[in-house]
């Protein structure tokens, strides 16, 4: 079955997006990335330490040539710098999808979505193909499409919670309502979660601190990967309905007792 | 001369972008060089000059979600 995730110009076999901060060190970031099968992974942009130039690079682990790297402006906190960190990342790389995302607080992480709309609309104007972190709101999320984000990303909850998907409901109404694809971010602590937000129709998931911050990151990497083929799968499928009684799965006919 | 370079005071000997890049190592590496809050292409590098005060940045990838 061919089942292709269209994001803007770009074509992705994988569901699972993965991002590459918080591990203990880039060899697992990369073996871990790898035991995804994710093609897209995010990155930050961040000063380069002038004191030790030789110092190793995430980019020495992941290659750019194999994987679709996604810039991210994590850390920013309005629109101007989000759109200086695009800039920036697409200068040193050549990357035109990146991850749009400017934060409210640092102790909520919410979206500012005021400054997530200001920075979208000229980061659209300048060419890029921007997916965008927002709030699981879907009058905002439309409102993104509009302006012309190629996916619109809700969060399930805070990042790096891992508290799973607050509201079930409004990524159904999200994605009902959508013409990009809707991919979960943020919030998703383990495999069920990611199964649930593919099986409610999501497009994707992309996952950080869960696979990071597990105890055997590669491992939950392969979950990661199976819950998001299994959660596409359902969603596929077709669910059945939800019953208030029970319906038997045996015959109730053709009973050899009275 | 004294530049801002990544947010501190330093004194370099390069005059243009592409010179302070080989200064400081890192010809090699996938970044990207703001001047004065204007990116420089990298196309840009060996005309663009550095000027006294100059404010600017040398940013590259590392983790993130």
């Amino acid at each position: 079955m061919t089942d292709v995730l269209k994001v803007g110009t770009y074509e992705f076999k994988s569901r699972l997006i993965v991002g590459s901060g918080k591990y203990k060190d880039f060899q697992t970031t990369k073996d871990a990335t790898e035991a995804s099968e994710a093609e897209m992974i995010t990155v930050a942009v961040r000063r380069v330490n002038i004191t030790d130039p030789g110092k190793e690079n995430l980019l020495d682990y992941i290659d750019p040539k194999k994987y679709t790297v996604l810039p991210n402006t994590a850390g920013c906190f309005n629109a101007e710098d989000a759109v200086r960190t695009l800039r920036l990342a697409r200068e040193a790389g050549g990357w035109d999808l990146v991850k749009l995302e400017v934060l409210g607080d640092t102790e909520t992480l919410y979206p500012n979505v005021v400054e997530t709309i200001k920075a979208a609309e000229t980061l659209v104007a300048d060419g890029f193909q921007v997916m965008v972190y927002t709030n699981d709101d879907p009058i905002v999320a439309r409102t993104l499409e509009e302006i012309g984000c190629v996916a619109v990303m809700p969060l399930g909850n805070p990042i790096g919670s891992g508290r799973g998907l607050a509201n079930p409901f409004n990524i159904r109404v999200i994605k009902e309502r959508a013409n990009v694809p809707i991919v979960v971010d943020a919030g998703i602590g383990t495999a069920s979660d990611a199964a649930k937000a593919l099986e409610l129709g999501a497009d994707a998931a992309l996952i950080n601190t869960a696979i990071a911050e597990a105890k055997d990151e590669c491992m939950m990497a392969r979950a990661m990967r199976d819950a998001v083929r299994a959660g596409r799968l359902a969603h596929l499928a077709g669910r059945m309905p939800k019953r208030a009684f029970a319906s038997a799965s045996s015959p109730t006919d053709g009973y050899f007792w009275d | 001369m004294n530049i801002l370079l990544n947010g501190d005071q330093k004194k370099v000997a390069a005059a243009t972008v592409s010179q302070l890049v080989l200064e400081l190592g890192l010809e090699k590496r996938m970044l990207a060089v703001e001047r004065n809050l204007e990116v420089v292409p990298k196309s840009e590098y060996e005309q663009t000059k550095l000027i006294e005060g100059d404010r600017i940045e040398v940013v590259h990838m590392i983790g993130g979600g």
